[in-house]
């Protein structure tokens, strides 16, 4: 791949399409929609006509979280360690600001000392609850200063006693992602579900042909400030996802055939929808955070629009063995499959039936797609252009383990 | 000859009954049990399914409504909360019989056919998002 620097040249601009929408006269469809559109009307004619393909995800998204602003007690606190319903937030930040993690366990959980855990509660759970609405528990301790006197509080809130409750998601809408399965003898849980031994069933997690960044695969759209749909708040794209990685093994359409580029998400938890944002219990592994996303895709030329037209046959991911290679780093992958093989039932691996579970709602993807192309017909929602480009060309480190000398 | 899936609920005070064997002997019923939880001193509660001829299985319906069984309204001692599913789609490798399944490719959105449900409890397990549950 070249390292692009500069955006693509335009036939459309961001201008104009925002005027179409302004005007209500934007002609939008779904990524799903697009591809036999562009089939029937023929691509230069399509994207002459055609001004924004909405694209879409749900699933589980570990790096995620919430910056929370309580106000200040009367006498103060400068809240030294602080827990919500139980679930430690990070309070190493200024007095009544803290930080809620998606994947925090609940105070007290066992976790896996009675392997499999269940992981009921956590993180996940409380930023669900409080987009939800519910009334929380505040519990903070301090160690006491002149100007925060207070050393301990104990209270209850809903999301509407807070400040400010802004979601910063340092690695969402995987670009793809692996494909799970247990090649050993003995059953497995993961961060992808049960899996059980002698590779009787597979679990992926990805929204194929809908999904983001498999149908801007160069990020010629998507970038740094770019508005997105988060869970039904109007955010945007503030940095690379943490693992951000273009540097790698990608198919003719230049889509990634395994994880490939990420995205750094915030938006105002206060604007969210509930239903887009749920907590995730993962026996044996942990707790995390399903999230809504949709991001609309421009259509700036036809070299972008092409690239939304690809298909869950066209996308591979890499079946990789969760049991050993996974957990040991090895690079070694059973096969590559596309998301068309793997939205059948079962799929044939090495001459065996393997049933196929998902962890990504393409359902709910859809609705989001849908909800995202009537909110920009209605005039609702404005594309923003990007201020800077996501890299192109960047690799990913290990951590090494060494000495001190 | 007709097939019912029930759900039993027995209060305490019917614990000493010995329901099955009147259905058996009484109403000539053929009972296949799914799954139970009786223990002394507590609730009970059973899921089974009764093969038989309608007339008797309706009399055995009402003897047990007679009894103080409670007859769960569903049917089912297995629950999935429409509002808590995601259609995600972990479950499906997971449910044996397919009750739990896709209908339109398109949609991907997840039915379940409760008369294939076998209660084995496989989706409470492995849904993470609670929306598989069982009344007992």
């Amino acid at each position: 791949m070249k390292n692009h620097t500069v955006f693509p040249h335009s036939m459309k601009t961001y201008e104009e399409i925002n005027k179409k929408i302004e005007a209500r006269k934007a002609v939008v469809l779904t990524a799903d929609e697009i591809i036999d559109y562009v089939e029937k009307k023929g691509l230069d004619a399509a994207a002459k006509e055609v001004d924004v393909v909405t694209t879409a995800t749900f699933g589980p998204m570990c790096s995620s979280g919430c910056f929370i602003n309580f106000g200040h007690s009367k006498p103060k606190i400068r809240m030294s360690e602080a827990w919500i319903e139980d679930v430690l937030v990070y309070t190493g930040i200024a007095a009544v600001d803290a930080y809620l993690g998606a994947t925090q366990l609940r105070h007290n959980d066992p976790a896996n000392m009675y392997y499999p855990g269940d992981f009921t509660y956590g993180g996940g759970h409380v930023i669900e609850e409080l987009v939800a609405g519910k009334k929380l528990q505040l519990f903070a301790l301090s160690y006491g200063t002149d100007e925060y006197p207070l050393r301990e509080l104990r209270t209850y809130f809903t999301i509407n006693d807070l400040n400010q409750v802004i979601m910063v998601n340092p690695r969402n809408c995987y670009q793809n992602y692996n494909v799970a399965i247990n090649c050993s003898e003995r059953p497995i849980y993961t961060y992808l579900g049960y899996l059980k031994p002698g590779m009787k069933n597979l679990t992926y997690c990805s929204a194929g042909q809908l999904s983001p960044l498999l149908n801007d695969p160069f990020y010629e759209t998507i970038g740094i400030g770019t508005k997105v749909w988060l869970a039904g708040a109007q955010g945007h794209v503030y940095g690379e996802g943490t693992q951000h990685c273009p540097n790698v093994e990608r198919g003719e359409n230049g889509v990634p055939m395994e994880g490939g580029g990420t995205l750094a998400l915030t938006a105002n938890m206060k604007e969210m929808i509930p239903g887009y944002v749920r907590g995730v219990s993962l026996k044996g592994y942990g707790i995390s955070l399903a999230l809504g996303i949709g991001i609309p895709i421009p259509v700036l030329n036809p070299d972008i629009l092409k690239r939304t037209t690809v298909w869950d046959r066209d996308i591979y991911a890499p079946v990789i063995d969760y049991s050993l290679d996974y957990p040991q780093r090895n690079s070694h992958i059973v096969c590559r499959m596309s998301y068309e093989e793997l939205k059948k039932n079962e799929v044939i691996i090495n001459n065996k039936v393997v049933e196929v579970s998902s962890l990504s709602s393409y359902s709910k993807a859809l609705e989001i797609a849908e909800i995202v192309k009537d909110d920009i017909k209605k005039g609702d929602f404005l594309l923003s252009k990007p201020i800077k480009r996501l890299p192109v060309e960047q690799g990913i480190n290990s951590l090494v383990v060494r000495k001190k000398n | 000859m007709a097939t019912k899936k029930i759900c039993l609920f027995l209060p305490k005070s019917e614990m000493e009954k010995p329901v099955i064997y009147h259905l058996v002997k009484d109403y000539d019923l053929v009972i296949n049990i799914f799954r139970a939880k009786i223990t002394a001193e507590e609730e009970g509660y059973l899921v089974i399914d009764v093969n038989g001829t309608e007339e008797n299985i309706e009399k055995a319906m009402e003897y047990m409504r007679d009894s103080n069984v409670i007859l769960n309204e569903t049917n089912r001692g297995l629950q999935r909360d429409p509002d808590k599913c995601v259609h995600c789609g972990n479950c499906l490798s997971h449910c044996p019989t397919k009750a739990l399944h896709i209908e339109d490719q398109r949609t991907r959105k997840i039915e379940f056919k409760e008369d294939l449900c076998i209660e084995c409890l496989a989706c409470v397990r492995n849904c993470p998002f609670g929306a598989c549950y069982s009344i007992f």
